[in-house]
C-alpha cells in the first residue's frame, strides 16, 4: 500500500470529516447500544450549572479539590465495579473489602507494634489482601459456578464480621504514617500541578495522533479526525482547567492524580490488550469465548481480582481521609455508590459494554450531588433520593439501548 | 477425486454421554476441495460429531487421522492448529465486538507485552473479505450487532478460513437466512472449496446439500448409514437414508427429476 490512502479511505474521510459525520457516527454508535459517555458529560454540566447558581461556595477553589479528595476512593472501586460489570457479574462485596484493607493498612503501619511496617509496604500489603480476596471469590464464581451475586453477598456479610474482629477492643486504629495519609491529604505544589496537566495533555494528543498516522500508513480508513481533535481539546481544556481551579486553592490533591493514573493504566489494559479484548468478549459472550480458545475462568477470576485490587486501593484512600479507621469501615454507602458510579458511567448490567472512565464519570456526579446537596443544607434524604432517580434513569437507558439492539440486530 | 487421500478421516469413533450413545463406531471422511455433507435428523449425532473434531469434547474411542497421521485433538487451539475451522450455528460471535475483533477472537495479533496490533488485524481482516468477495460489509469497524445473519454468516466463514485452515466445517450455515442471502452463501461455500479447502457441509436442506456437496454421509441415531456421491443418488434415497436408516431405492418422481 502506498502512501496515499486508497480512494475508499479518503471517501469515508470526506463523509466522516465533517461535525454532521460526527454526529451521525455517534448515532450508529447509540443504535449499536453504545450510548457512550455523552449524557453523563451533559448531566454533569447540568448538575454543576445547578449547583453554581444556588450555592455560592460550591464553585470555589477549596470545594473543587474537596470534591475530588471525596470523590476519588469511590471512583477507584468503581474501576474494579467496571471490570466485573463487563462480565455481566456483580460484586457485592467491595464495600467491606475496602474497609477491610483499610483496616489491614492501619495495622501494619501502626507503630509500636511488633508488626509496623513503612506505609508504602502496608499499601501494597493491603492491595495484595484485597486481590486474595478476589481471587477467593472469583474462584468460587469461576470454578464450581456459584452465582456471583451469591459469593459476594456471602463475601459482605463475612468481611464485615472480620473488620469488628480485627479492630477488636480498640474500636480504632489511627493513621500516622506520612505516606499513607499523604495518598489522600498531599497536595501538589503548583508548579508540579501544571507539569502533570501538561503532560497529561500532550500525551493524550501524541497518543491520538501516533494512532491516526498508524492508520494512514496501513492504508485504513481514518475514522474521524474532527472527532479525534475534539477529544484531545477536551481532555486538554479539562486537565489545564482542573489545575486553574486547583492551584487557586493548594494545588493539585494526589488523590485526583492516583485516579488518573489508575484510569489510564485500566484504560490501556481494557483496550489495549489481549486480556482486555477477552474480558469484552467473555462479557457479551462467553460461548464463544470458550470456543475461540479463550480461558473463561481465568478471565472471570482475574476480573474479581482486580475489583478486589482497587477496592482495596480505595479503602486505604477512605482510611487515609480520616487518618484511622473504626468499627464502621467499609460501611455506609460505598458499596452502593461505586456501583452506581460505574453504571451511570455508561456500563452496562448485562455485560460487554462499557468503560473504564465512565467510573470517573459516575463518581463524581454522585459525589458532586452529595457534595452541592450538603452545602445547601439539604438532609441526606434528598441525596439518596436524588442518587436513586439518577441510577434508574441511567440503567434504564442502558436498557432501552439494549432492547433497540436485540430488535434491530437479531 | 478419490485417489487423493483424505484430509481429515474419522475411523471408529464413538461418544457417550453418561447414559446417552450420541456415536457409536462411527467412520467419516473428507478430501481437498470437495464439499462433504453431513446430514441426519436430530439427535443423530452431528453436532456432537463436529464438536468432537473441533476439540470442544474429544471422542471416547477411535482414532482421528489428519494427513493420514493419527492425531489426538484435546482442545479447541489444538484443533485450530490442525487448521480444522468450525462455524457454529449460532455463529459463536461476540454481538458487542466489532468486525475485526471478532475475527480475531482468541488469537488476537499482539505484541511481546500484549498489546494489540489493531491496524495489522484491520487490514487482514479487509483482506480476507476480499479474498473471499464479501462486498456487503460497509465498515470492519462496526459492531457485530449491527449487521445481518448474511453479513455475521459472513464474517464467521471468513473467520474460520483467515488461518490457513484445511477443513471448514460449517453447521447449518443458511437455517436462519432469507432466499437470497442463503445463495451468497452457498456461492460462499463453493469458493470455498474452488480455494482447494476441505468442506464438511451440515445441513437439513436437502436443496442446499445437492446444490454444492460433492459427497454425502448420512448418520442416524450415532451410526453412519452410508456415504453417498451426490451425482449418483438423489432426494428419496437420502431421505430414505436419514429416517428409516436403509438404502433403499425406491423408484419415484424424485428419482426421475435427478436423472432427467
Amino acid at each position: 500500500m502506498s502512501v496515499a490512502a486508497p480512494p475508499e479511505a479518503r471517501a469515508a474521510l470526506e463523509e466522516n470529516v465533517t461535525v454532521l459525520g460526527a454526529a451521525r457516527g455517534y448515532f450508529d454508535k447509540v443504535k449499536a447500544g453504545d450510548v457512550g459517555s455523552l449524557p453523563v458529560i451533559l448531566g454533569m454540566v447540568i448538575i454543576t450549572i445547578i449547583f453554581t447558581a444556588k450555592v455560592n461556595v460550591f464553585f470555589t477553589a477549596v470545594n473543587f479539590n474537596n470534591l475530588i479528595v471525596q470523590m476519588a476512593p469511590i471512583a477507584l472501586i468503581a474501576i474494579g465495579v467496571v471490570f466485573v460489570l463487563l462480565l455481566g457479574e456483580i460484586d457485592l462485596s467491595i464495600g467491606y473489602v475496602s474497609g477491610l484493607c483499610g483496616v489491614c493498612v492501619a495495622w501494619f503501619q501502626d507503630p509500636g507494634t511488633g508488626h509496623h511496617v513503612p506505609g508504602l509496604i502496608a499499601i501494597a500489603l493491603a492491595i495484595i489482601l484485597g486481590a486474595l480476596i478476589g481471587l477467593l471469590q472469583g474462584s468460587f464464581v469461576a470454578l464450581i459456578g456459584v452465582p456471583s451475586f451469591v459469593v459476594t453477598l456471602a463475601g459482605l456479610l463475612a468481611w464485615q464480621g472480620v473488620i469488628i474482629k480485627w479492630i477488636g477492643s480498640q474500636a480504632a486504629i489511627g493513621i500516622q504514617d506520612k505516606y499513607v495519609n499523604d495518598t489522600a491529604n498531599y497536595f501538589l505544589t503548583k508548579t508540579a500541578s501544571w507539569v502533570v496537566a501538561a503532560i497529561i495533555s500532550v500525551g493524550f494528543a501524541v497518543t491520538s495522533v501516533a494512532g491516526l498516522i498508524a492508520r494512514r500508513r496501513a492504508g485504513l480508513p481514518l475514522g474521524n479526525p474532527a472527532l479525534a481533535a475534539i477529544r484531545v481539546c477536551f481532555v486538554a481544556v479539562i486537565a489545564l482547567g482542573a489545575t486553574a481551579i486547583s492551584n487557586h486553592d493548594r494545588g493539585l490533591p494526589l488523590a485526583g492524580l492516583i485516579v488518573v493514573a489508575m484510569l489510564v493504566f485500566w484504560t490501556f489494559i481494557a483496550r489495549r490488550t489481549t486480556f482486555g479484548r477477552h474480558v469484552y468478549s467473555v462479557g457479551g459472550n462467553a460461548e464463544a469465548a470458550r470456543r475461540a480458545g479463550i480461558s473463561v475462568p481465568f478471565i472471570r477470576i482475574v476480573v474479581f481480582m482486580i475489583s478486589g485490587a482497587m477496592a482495596a486501593l480505595g479503602g486505604v484512600l477512605f482510611a487515609a481521609r480520616l487518618s484511622g479507621v473504626d468499627l464502621t469501615a467499609g460501611g455506609g454507602s460505598i458499596l452502593l455508590d461505586a456501583i452506581a458510579a460505574a453504571v451511570i458511567g455508561g456500563t452496562s448490567l448485562f455485560g460487554g459494554r462499557g468503560r473504564v472512565v465512565g467510573a470517573l464519570l459516575g463518581a463524581l456526579v454522585i459525589r458532586t450531588i452529595a457534595n452541592g446537596l450538603g452545602l445547601l443544607g439539604s438532609s441526606s434524604a434528598t441525596e439518596y433520593i436524588i442518587t436513586g432517580v439518577i441510577l434508574l434513569a441511567a440503567v434504564t437507558l442502558d436498557t432501552v439501548s439494549r432492547r433497540r439492539l436485540e430488535r434491530s440486530g437479531g | 477425486m478419490s485417489a487423493t487421500p483424505p484430509t481429515l478421516e474419522l475411523r471408529g469413533v464413538s461418544k457417550a454421554f453418561g447414559p446417552v450413545q450420541a456415536l457409536e463406531d462411527v467412520d467419516f471422511e473428507v478430501r481437498d476441495g470437495e464439499v462433504m455433507a453431513l446430514v441426519g435428523d436430530n439427535g443423530a449425532g452431528k453436532s456432537t460429531l463436529i464438536k468432537s473434531v473441533a476439540g470442544i469434547h474429544p471422542f471416547d474411542s477411535g482414532e482421528v487421522l489428519f494427513d493420514e497421521k493419527p492425531v489426538h485433538i484435546s482442545g479447541p487451539k489444538e484443533a485450530a492448529r490442525l487448521g480444522i475451522e468450525v462455524v457454529y450455528q449460532d455463529l459463536a460471535l461476540c454481538d458487542n465486538l466489532d468486525v475485526v475483533q471478532n475475527m480475531y477472537l482468541g488469537r488476537e495479533a499482539h505484541d511481546l507485552l500484549y498489546r494489540l496490533r489493531e491496524t495489522e488485524m484491520e487490514r487482514r481482516t479487509a483482506d480476507t473479505l476480499k479474498t473471499l468477495a464479501v462486498t456487503t460489509i460497509a465498515s470492519t469497524r462496526q459492531t457485530v450487532a449491527t449487521l445481518s445473519g448474511g453479513q455475521r454468516q459472513s464474517v464467521a466463514v471468513a473467520r474460520a478460513v483467515m488461518w490457513n485452515s484445511r477443513v471448514v466445517i460449517l453447521d447449518e450455515p443458511t437455517a436462519a437466512l432469507g432466499v437470497a442471502q442463503t445463495r451468497q452463501v452457498l456461492e460462499l461455500v463453493k469458493r470455498l472449496a474452488e480455494q482447494g479447502l476441505a468442506v464438511v457441509l451440515i445441513s437439513h436442506n436437502l436443496y442446499d446439500v445437492f446444490e454444492v456437496a460433492t459427497r454425502i454421509t448420512v448418520l442416524r441415531l450415532g451410526r453412519v448409514v452410508g456415504v453417498y456421491e451426490t451425482a449418483q443418488t438423489n432426494q428419496q434415497e437420502i431421505v430414505s437414508a436419514i429416517t428409516a436408516g436403509v438404502a433403499t431405492k425406491i423408484s419415484g418422481p424424485g428419482d426421475e427429476q435427478v436423472e432427467t
